[in-house]
Order: C-alpha cells, then structure tokens, then sequence
C-alpha cells in the first residue's frame, strides 16, 4: 500500500477510471472499438486539445486560468502556414518563429494577469479577442492552406504505428510533469497559486513565475497549433473554438483546484485519454446523436466537481483526525 | 442564585475524535464567567452547542431551568443566548442602521421599508451600551472595535439574557479592551449574563467572576475567580509548570556590534525612526494597532519602500528593494497573519518549511534534490518540536503553536543575520508561547539579532532587551534594562 500512495490519490482513481472504461468498452463494443486503427484516430485527435489543456492546467494551478490558448494555436497556426508558403523551404524556420510567437502571447496574457493584476478570466478573455483578431488581419479572414508536402506529412507520420501528434503530446507531458513535480519553478507555481501574498512575503518573485506560467502554455498552444496545421492541412482564425471550454473541463476532471494550488499533469493527460475514450466510444453508437455529447460533457463535470468536493471533505476529515 | 444555564455530561465526537468528553458548565443568573483553556481544548464545540449549532452526542443543556432535548439556533435566540463570534456575523456592505435594523424587521415579518423606523431601532440599540458611532457609515469602513460593539447591540436587539463572547479581545487595542470591559460592567448591572471565553490571563481575572477551566475536551476546575492565581491558571490550562523568571534572568545589557541601523528613516505609516539594533539583542518594538510598528518592520523587508532615510547593515548603507534582495542581507521576517501571510495552508508542511530553501536544494538549473527537501524538513520539524505525525500533511492540520514552528523554521533554515517577529504568538497558546519566547532567547544568545513587534505587553517585557514604543508613526520612548516593565510600556504608549 505504501508504494501505490507514492502515486496520488486522484490520478490513481483516474487510473481505475480509465481501466474501468476499457474493459466496458471492450465486453460491449470489443470488436469494433479495441481496433489499433481507432486508437491511432484516437491519438491524433486528442493531441490538439490535449495539448491545451495541460497549459491552461499549469495557469489554473497558479491561481489564474487561460482561455486564449485556442486561439494563441490558431494565431500559430497561421503565421507558421504563411512563412510556409513564403519561404517555402524553410520549415524549421517557420517552426522556430510560430514558437516564438506562442510564448511571447503567453508572456503578454501572463504580464497583463501579474504586473497589471487584472482578473486572469478577463486578461485572457480580452487577449483571444486579441489573437483572434490578429488571426483575421493575417490571413484575411479565410484559411490559410498550401503548406507543403513535407510538413503535412507529420499529420500522417506514424513510429511504430503510433501517431507523430500522439509521441509529441506525451513527449508535452513528460516534461512539463518533470517541470511541475521536480525543480523549483513548478513548486513555486504551486504555492503562488495556493496563497499569492503568503508566497510574497516567502520571497518568491510572484510575477516573474506567473509571466513563465502563462508564456508556457502559450508555448504548448503553439505546438497545438503546429499539429493542427500538419493535421488538417491548414488553419484558420476560428478553428477549434469549442475546445476552450474542453480544456477547462479536462483539467478539473483531471484534478485541478479551479482555485489554484494543486493539480498533477498526469492527472490531466488521463483525463484526456478518458474524456477521448468516452467520445470516440459514444461515436460506435450510431444511435446517440451528437445532440447528446453536450449533455453527456455537462453531466460529467458536474459529476466530477461533487465527486472532488465529497472526497475533499472526506481527505480533510481523515487529515484533522490523524493529527 | 439560580443558574441561567445548566449544561452536564456532554459529550460530542467529530469522526473518531472525542472533542467533548463529558463537560459540565453552571452559570449564574447575572455573572460574568470566563471559559479558558488551550486551542483545542474545546471551548468552541462547547459554546456551538449551547447554541445549538451542533447537537450532543449525549449530555443535557438546561436554560433557566428549561431543558431542551433537541437545541436549535432558533431555540437559542428565543431563549436570550446570543454569541458574538470572532468575526462578528455582520454584514459589511451595509450600513450601521441596516446592520442593526434587519434582524427586527425580519422577525415582524414585515415587507416594506421605513427608514424612519430603521433609524430609531438603531438609536435605541446603541444608546443602550451608550456608544456612538456614525450611523450612516458603512461597517466595513469601521474599526473591529465598532464593528464588536454593533454586534453587542445587535444581540441587545433581540433580548439577549446571555451573551457568549467568543475571544472578544483578539482584534482589539488596549484602550477598546477597557471600553469592552466598561461595556460588560454596565450589561452586567443590568442584569445580562456574559459568557467570557478567553485564555488571556490578565483579561479573566479582570472582569471575571467565576472561572471554567477545560483541557483536552475534560473539565479541569470551576471556581470563583478570587479563588484562582494566575501560576495555578497557567497549570490547569496546559498542566505544566511555566516561570517566565529564567526567560528573565538570561536577559542581557552588553551585546556585540550593530547589525542593522536605520537613520532618521521614513516612510508611509511612520516618520523619522531612527534605532541600532546589536548581534545578540532582542529588541521590541511596540505600540497600539496604527502606531507604524508594522509598516516598520515590513520596511525592512522590502515590502514598505522608505521615501527618506537610510537603513544599515554591518556598517553599509543598503536599498533593500523586495523581498529576495533582504533575504539575500540575512533578513528574515515572521509576518503578522500567519493565516494569510505566513503560511500556505493547503499546502505540506515540507513545502512550507522549505519554500526560502529551494534554491539551495535544488542544482544549478532549478531541479529540486527530493531527498534534500525531505531531509531538511524533517530536521526542522524536529529541531522545533513540531508535534505531527508526518510532514507530508498539510500544515494547516496543525494547531495554532505548531504552525507558528513550522514559519519560524522556515526562516531560521535561511540562517538570518536579523530575525524579525510581527506578533510572534498571536492565537497561540500558552506552552507554545513559553517554547518560542525560549527559543528566541536561546537564538539570541547565539548571537542572532531579533526584532519582536507585538502589542502584548507582557511578551514585551518577558522577551525583549529593550523596546521601542512607537505612537501615531513616531518614536514615543525607549525603554531598557529595569525601565522595561508593564506599567512604563502602557505608560508611554498613550
């Protein structure tokens, strides 16, 4: 028992989640869901959001929250689709400039939410307008396509029948869980979002943390971006809109405190593989109408929210009672 | 003299610990009587049962000699107890008249509005215990003391025959204490039972007339207070034996060079302070809530910037700009609100103990040596004796005292020139505070150079080498070697 609670408790209960659902999907739909061709459909798909949600985790573990990061992905997208087809040959340049371009949106939402102190719900609110509109000017309103055949080709790129998009989302996630669970500036995210003042008068440079916070998933929304244009060929200024609110729902149900302070990176990733799952299972059922998927999406997060507020009760009753 | 209330043989568990082990409390009719025990003795669970918010696990409560099986908050304002909780229960957004109106109109039922009426309930209300306050004002613009005393009159309002005050004197200053106290004399005369729940020594024997010691959820002793003496009140309280005379007696006069100095130094909150602070020496800084003590001391911590003035440290003039920069000087500073400003709550004790230390256990990059981490903090928690059962816990399952330890070694893990305490023992009780104020003497003798701004009196005089009073900004006097008594502190504070 003392080597299973090295791994905390939420992510272990998601763990059970997702191994639950498997063997359900498995007895009642086994032929035609445990299929290696849908979960590599799987794993290109849930790249994209997948992606964003770990960087809008990372901001509401430090108290904020980041409701651009679609849209620092579209902006990406589309600056790295133009130089494409301007430059034509260099691709890694137009990588390097869409990266670039994702973190300093991230740095500009991260000084608006800690220099300026303005609410990050509406620092971020006011920034997708922001991007989105520059995303508009830039390409002119339409979709930016042309990218050559060597770029979108990554769409397809499978290693050892893997997808490329599904390798770079987890290559995301062991980083930044290495970043947030080992080194001194994913720690201090995590205090500064438990207690800003606590964390000033402990010596810590809450403002510089929370730019790097912000300019972190602005990085990881580029790489999103980046994806999605391998993926489908282009991008546009207002793709993928509907995956804001996903991201929110996936780093709650993947055990972030909306409040800040705590939340794991695997947590979310099994959240996205989950949330994934539960959709793509939902697609085998010709009868449920996508009219449904919002109903279903509403129920699990209410869900999920009294679930967490009961077991929270329940940890603090055990803690004040051992102690 | 028959007794207003009548509570025997309680009992209360909350999951599978025993609050309330079977406590008895008799008041009587028209007294003042203290209830005092340590943090978590449970004096709270007691005094929410009495207003039924909690019910007993088993145990009777009889008021004025009605017994009542089943207590429900509304049962406790219909039988006259009112209680006046630490945060007071008002609402501040609203203004004195609406604060003290509502619960009337509420209980008529009426549905319209007169101003006219709302105003002549709240003159009433406060002509009652003759204070006097802007009616208009908004609450949240008063002073806690006001903001007490308008929950006094509130409870007034609804005919209170007893009124429980939890901690009444917290938030207060010395000269809203006497006005309280005053307060309480003329509700007394007029025939109202208070309830006065405290562990401040010198506040129950003052206005108290009979004394209900509880520890660990067990009656210790009821008697009246002219039977009690404050060594006998300490030992019920804690069961141990404390003498403030070897704290005392290791004081000293002679002390090394001068640590820090501040020259003519200014800022918001304060004017022209000018003090030399020596390794070894503990000095106080003292004063009423307003007097700049706090605004001085966070000035030394980068987090009040001086407009004029200089500060000095072993002989060089710095600018110490925020918080890393006095970090980096060997300034440590244990803030005032351990609640909101010391302590992540949510948080594991090893974080909090090691959040100055990061960058030292961690290598060039910023990645943390777990094992480090672990190792430093459970030194800390051992060194302290911070009583919990594992560090991984978060710090907020801790008792008031043992999170005091757990800020405090925070700062003594960065090894500080100057160690600076706002309020050192705030809300903690009476073992805890002996351990610190020893600690602090034992740091000082190894030549560490302490600060301790607090309001308390007797800490003042039981800790510091010398002190500072400061008063409306300035500098009122400096008292040291046998100067350095209650009467002299109280004396230059006014």
């Amino acid at each position: 028992m003392k080597r299973i609670r090295k791994i905390d408790d939420n992510v272990f209960r998601l763990i059970i989640i997702l191994i639950t659902f498997l063997l359900i999907a498995g007895i009642t739909k086994g032929g035609t869901f445990m299929k290696p061709s849908i979960f590599q459909t799987m794993g290109k798909q849930l790249a994209e959001y997948g992606l964003m949600s770990i960087g809008c985790g990372i901001c509401m573990i430090s108290g904020g929250i980041d409701l651009s990061c679609v849209y620092i992905a579209n902006l990406c997208g589309i600056i790295a689709g133009l130089s494409m087809q301007k430059s034509g040959s260099s691709i890694i340049v137009a990588i390097l400039i869409s990266l670039l371009v994702g973190a300093a949106c991230g740095a500009f939402n991260g000084f608006l939410v800690s220099y300026l102190r303005i609410p990050a719900m509406l620092a971020t609110l006011g920034s997708y307008q922001l991007f989105q509109g520059i995303s508009v000017v830039l390409s002119g309103g339409s979709s930016v396509s042309g990218i050559p055949d060597t770029y979108t080709s990554l769409g397809t790129l499978t290693i050892i029948g893997i997808p490329f998009a599904f390798i770079m989302f987890l290559l995301v996630v062991l980083i930044m869980t290495f970043i947030m669970s080992k080194t001194t500036f994913g720690t201090k995210v995590y205090l500064v979002g438990t207690n800003a003042k606590c964390a000033i008068f402990a010596g810590i440079k809450n403002n510089t943390i929370i730019i790097k916070t912000y300019m972190l998933s602005g990085l990881i929304a580029a790489v999103a971006g980046l994806l999605s244009l391998a993926r489908i060929n282009s991008a546009k200024a207002d793709f993928g809109t509907s995956y804001t609110m996903q991201c929110i729902l996936i780093a709650v149900l993947g055990g972030v405190n909306p409040n800040g302070g705590f939340g794991s990176i695997p947590g979310i990733a099994i959240a996205v593989l989950i949330l994934q799952m539960l959709s793509s299972y939902l697609n085998t059922f010709p009868d449920i109408s996508n009219y449904y998927r919002d109903l279903i999406w509403g129920v699990a997060l209410i869900g999920v929210l009294i679930i967490n507020f009961v077991i929270n009760k329940k940890k603090t009753a055990r803690l004040a009672k051992m102690s | 003299m028959e007794n207003i209330l009548s509570v025997k043989g309680i009992k209360k568990s909350f999951g599978g610990v025993h609050a309330l082990k079977g406590v008895d409390l008799e008041i009587k009719k028209g007294e003042t009587h203290c209830l005092a025990g340590e943090n978590g003795c449970g004096k709270s669970t007691i005094i929410k049962i009495i207003s039924g918010f909690y019910k007993p696990d088993e145990g009777t409560v009889e008021v004025e000699g009605k017994d009542y099986p089943v207590m429900t908050p509304t049962d406790a304002i219909r039988a006259g107890i009112q209680v006046i909780y630490q945060d007071f229960s008002i609402f501040p957004n609203l203004t004195v008249i609406e604060n003290l109106a509502f619960n009337q109109v509420l209980a008529t039922g009426k549905k319209m509005v007169n101003k006219k009426e709302f105003r002549k309930i709240a003159e009433d209300a406060i002509a009652k215990i003759n204070f006097d306050v802007d009616l208009n004002a908004l609450v949240e613009t008063l002073p806690v003391a006001d903001k007490q005393l308008i929950a006094i009159s509130r409870a007034l309002l609804d005919n209170a025959k007893l009124i429980i005050m939890d901690e009444p004197t917290t938030a207060l200053t010395k000269k809203e204490v006497r006005r309280l106290f005053e307060i309480i004399e003329d509700l007394k005369k007029n025939g109202i039972t208070i309830l006065f729940v405290s562990h401040k020594l010198d506040e129950v024997f003052e206005i108290s007339d009979s004394i209900t010691i509880l520890r660990n959820g067990e009656n210790v002793i009821s008697c009246s207070t002219s039977e009690m003496t404050e060594e006998k009140f300490a030992f019920y309280m804690t069961g141990r034996n404390f003498d403030n005379k070897e704290l005392v007696e290791n004081k000293k006069t002679e002390h090394g060079e001068v640590v820090l100095e501040t020259v003519n130094l200014s800022a918001e909150g304060y004017e022209n302070i000018s003090f030399k602070l020596h390794k070894g020496e503990i000095l106080g800084i003292t004063g009423q809530l307003g007097s700049g003590r706090t605004e001085l001391s966070l000035s030394l911590f980068g987090l009040n910037k001086p407009t004029s003035g200089k500060i000095i440290i072993e002989g060089n003039k710095v600018n110490i700009k925020d918080v890393t920069t006095a970090e980096k000087l060997g300034i440590a500073l244990v803030p005032e609100d351990r609640l909101t400003e010391g302590l992540f709550l949510s948080q594991s004790i090893i974080r909090n103990i090691t959040v100055t230390r990061m960058d030292a256990l961690s290598n060039k990059i910023g990645i943390l040596n777990s094992k480090d981490v672990v190792r430093e903090s459970a030194k800390w928690v051992e060194e302290l004796g911070v009583a919990t059962k594992n560090h991984e816990f978060p710090v907020g399952t801790l008792s008031g005292g043992n999170q005091q330890k757990v800020v405090l070694a925070r700062w003594l893990a960065n090894n500080p020139k100057v160690l600076i305490l706002n309020g050192p023992t705030v809300g903690v009780d009476i073992g805890a505070k002996y351990d610190i104020h020893k600690l602090l003497r034992k740091l000082a003798s190894e030549g560490m150079a302490i600060i301790v701004v607090s309001d308390d009196t007797a800490e003042v005089v039981a800790t510091c080498d010398s002190a500072i009073v400061m008063h409306g900004g300035h500098v009122k006097g400096i008292l040291e070697n046998e100067d350095l008594n209650e009467a002299k502190l109280a004396e230059a504070a006014v």
